[in-house]
């Protein structure tokens, strides 16, 4: 391994991007060029189309693409989840295979993890994967998956042993999507959107070599997964900014964005548009009432002492220091803040909160924070599990009773809706 | 804007713990609060020699430390952890901010190294019977005589007002109103025509004293008549301070439930595995977590003199208001009927938190406060 400058990094990107980087070029074939270049996924190892640089260079090789303007890898779950679980978890045949499809985007994935029974208790999943010669059989329904109705493959967690206790006889499958044994269904939601899907197995297949991992070892990997699904929401949003270069290539890049964030185009709604507070107070003349000032401030107050808090828990982080309480808060400081902020900009609005047509309060903004808030303490993982978190791992208070010890066969089924 | 303590921070705040932990136990702040001064003068000029206590924030040609506001919040969240009867917040904070900002220089020069040693211990009696903390409502009037000046009126709800060596006292001059005619006086503990009494709280750890002036002689601090821009930036670093002192006692008063709810056991479990009380505690956490992140920031703001000052320390003082009161209320909820005794230490907190609550200002006052310093009208 050689060693690495910062400087000599940004010299070597900046030549190559010099040499290759052309907004005439279709999107897959420059993203061919950048698989190949390793500069797609800087971090990656070498040999599966990164350059296995440390996080600090691979920001700067970000920079160095912003620069230039270039087009990066194909984002979304295949990017962010799929491809992060398979170079973790992997065979290399898996990679060879899989990879370089996500990266150049001709291959989308969805995340197949919930189920109707299974939520916060995900490891009480019911989907069956039973052995047919080199495949598997696959039964079950799951749901709230982004993206579905267009992906060509989905991470599927399935229950292959049902004598061993319910973490230990999950298996994480990379399930072909287009084929007669799969259904998918969009879902409506309480705000009116259908961002998600549910999705039915009748006897679907999946080939035996498509198991990521072990069989029955399948949970470890799905926390890989896992892991990374807090972070990526976040990270859509900022490429949007970046999308705005002219060009053939940006057409299909807008294009393929626009499809990648159409699921959560609300989401600004569901965290309650705390920004919205203070401008909506004053242009209804709202603030001469002290009932609503206190709202107000009290939004104010949450939402600036939630960020203040989140930024204690980086720097201590980027000092190294272990990991304090606030690191653990921000989900349950969210949804705090989403539901304070929705009070207020009903109290605020009053009547014309209830409007979602053109005339209304933004054009309906208002009244989809009010119906999109509610998601915002489930997804992701409900405040009670939070909060059992913050009991269990930040105050040391004794675990709940639980089921996980006993074979699967023996517990009580989770009853969905 | 730093987000973290420094080692030496940290450093500090670990001596200052070792040191109240040692020096101010429970069973010492159950012994002062039954006193009538409230506090232990040999201690309180230990802490003072020893650790520079009193003059933690004070420039070092006024015989203080020379550290800056965070440091001063560290030491606060500290003795607000430990409950440390001492007057600290009337003589470090309130008294001694007033000096230092409404004082001319030969008058700070004389007052503020005796406040730094411990030698004497100082307050400020700014609200009047009708509790209002705001500098418009003063009342008490300054006149002036052939030789000086001469205070009439009565201070309420003074901290540590009946034990202290020298009182900075809030006036206006005859005939103004609002914040016009706002001045600076200070007065001796035992002038002619003072009259101080204890009054009877329910926080026993907290003094109170009522000061009724008739015709006291009186020296001013600055020009009288311009003390009202020093009086309100007393307050802010006030409302700080005492926001990094409730901070101190919820997360303590928090770290003691949640061992409580570890070791207690109902229906043959620790009541902390039932998410009834593991959920509570979590959400206090959050709390607390919350309004720590308030007061570390607003102390930040005060060392670096940022101009949003106001309205972060209206901003944190009502925030840990909230979060100090909600943690000791809940605290006793959750010890259940040990929590409602007296021999239970957790009533300390909560009577802490209700008269630290209602000290400066309550949290709607304080919201509305930080609006209004925010030009949100």
């Amino acid at each position: 391994m050689s060693q690495h400058s910062e400087e000599t990094v940004r010299a070597e990107v900046r030549a190559w991007l010099a040499e290759n980087w052309d907004p005439e070029l279709r999107l897959t074939e420059w993203r061919t060029l950048l698989a190949d270049s390793g500069w797609g996924c800087p971090t990656w190892p070498r040999e599966w189309c990164g350059r296995g640089l440390p996080e600090p260079l691979a920001e700067a090789v970000r920079e160095e693409f912003e620069r230039a303007g270039a087009v990066g890898v194909a984002q979304g779950g295949g990017t962010a989840l799929a491809a992060v679980t398979l170079l973790e978890h992997g065979s290399d045949e898996q990679k060879r295979a899989l990879l370089r499809p996500i990266l150049t985007g001709e291959h989308t994935w969805c995340q197949l993890f919930s189920e109707p029974g299974s939520g916060s208790d995900l490891a009480g999943l019911t989907t069956r994967a039973d052995r047919d010669g080199d495949e598997y059989v696959v039964n079950g329904q799951k749901v709230w998956t982004t993206s579905a109705h267009h992906a060509r493959y989905g991470m599927l967690l399935a229950r292959t042993n049902w004598d061993v206790p319910k973490h230990q006889g999950i298996t994480y499958f990379a399930i072909e999507m287009d084929q007669p044994g799969v259904e998918v269904r969009p879902l409506r939601q309480m705000n009116g959107h259908a961002s998600f899907n549910e999705v039915f197995f009748t006897d679907a297949r999946v080939a035996a070599a498509n198991v990521i991992g072990e069989v029955d070892r399948g949970w470890t990997v799905a926390l890989t997964t896992l892991a990374h699904e807090r972070r990526m929401a976040d990270g859509l949003r900022s490429l949007v900014r970046g999308a705005r270069g002219e060009g053939p290539i940006f057409d299909e890049y807008r294009r393929e964005l626009a499809s990648v964030m159409e699921p959560y185009k609300w989401y600004p709604q569901r965290a309650g548009r705390a920004d919205l507070v203070v401008k909506r107070a004053q242009e209804t003349g709202r603030l001469a009432d002290p009932a609503v000032r206190q709202a107000v401030a009290r939004v104010l107050i949450l939402a600036r002492t939630a960020e203040w808090t989140a930024k204690r828990a980086k720097a201590a982080r980027v000092l190294g220091r272990p990991p304090g309480p606030e690191g653990s808060l921000g989900k349950l400081a969210a949804s705090h803040v989403a539901r304070a902020a929705a009070d207020a900009h009903a109290l605020i609005s009053g009547a014309d909160a209830l409007l979602c047509g053109p005339d209304s309060p933004m054009d309906g903004v208002i009244a989809e924070v009010l119906v999109s808030v509610p998601a915002v303490s489930i997804a992701g993982g409900t405040d009670e599990i939070q909060r059992n978190i913050i009991g269990e791992r930040v105050l040391g208070l004794p675990k709940e009773p639980s089921d996980a010890g006993r074979p699967f066969r023996e517990v009580a089924r989770n009853v969905g809706s | 804007m730093q987000f973290g303590f420094s080692a030496e921070q940290e450093e500090f705040r670990g001596v200052l713990r070792r040191f109240l932990e040692e020096r101010s136990p429970t069973a010492e702040v159950r012994r002062l609060m039954e006193t009538p001064d409230g506090f232990d003068r040999e201690v309180w000029k230990q802490a003072c020699s020893d650790l520079g206590l009193s003059g933690i924030h004070l420039p070092e040609e006024y015989g203080g430390q020379g550290f800056g506001f965070v440091e001063l919040g560290i030491a606060l969240e500290e003795s607000g952890r430990a409950l440390l009867c001492a007057p600290f917040f009337a003589s470090a904070v309130l008294a001694a901010n007033a000096v230092l900002l409404g004082a001319t220089e030969a008058r700070r020069k004389e007052i503020l190294p005796a406040i730094a040693s411990g030698r004497t211990v100082a307050t400020l009696a700014l609200t009047e019977p009708d509790g209002r903390w705001e500098v418009p409502a003063i009342a008490l009037t300054a006149s002036p005589t052939s030789d000086g000046w001469r205070l009439d009126g009565t201070k309420s709800f003074v901290l540590d007002g009946h034990t202290a060596d020298q009182i900075v006292v809030a006036a206006r001059l005859p005939d103004t109103t609002g914040t016009d005619g706002i001045s600076l006086f200070v007065v001796p503990g035992h002038a002619a025509g003072l009259d101080r009494a204890l009054l009877p709280t329910l926080d026993a750890t907290r003094k109170l004293a009522r000061l009724v002036f008739s015709g006291v002689p009186a020296e001013p601090l600055g020009e009288p008549g311009t003390g009202a821009d020093a009086l309100e930036r007393t307050l802010d670093l006030a409302s700080i301070a005492l926001a990094s002192e409730m901070v101190g006692g919820a997360q303590k008063v928090l770290e003691q439930t949640t061992e409580y709810a570890k070791v207690r056991v109902q229906f043959g479990r620790p009541i902390g595995s039932f998410q009834a009380i593991k959920h509570r505690l979590a959400e206090l956490l959050l709390e607390v977590e919350l309004a720590k992140s308030a007061a570390y920031f607003a102390a930040e703001a005060a060392a670096a003199d940022d101009p949003e000052l106001p309205a972060l320390a209206s901003l944190a003082n009502a925030c840990c208001s909230d979060a100090y009161r909600n943690v000791a209320s809940e605290s006793i909820q959750i010890h259940g009927g040990v929590g409602f005794t007296w021999e239970n230490d957790t009533h300390l907190y909560f009577k802490r938190a209700r008269s630290s609550e209602l000290l400066l200002g309550d949290p709607a006052a304080q919201r509305e406060r930080m609006l209004a310093k925010w030009g949100i009208s």
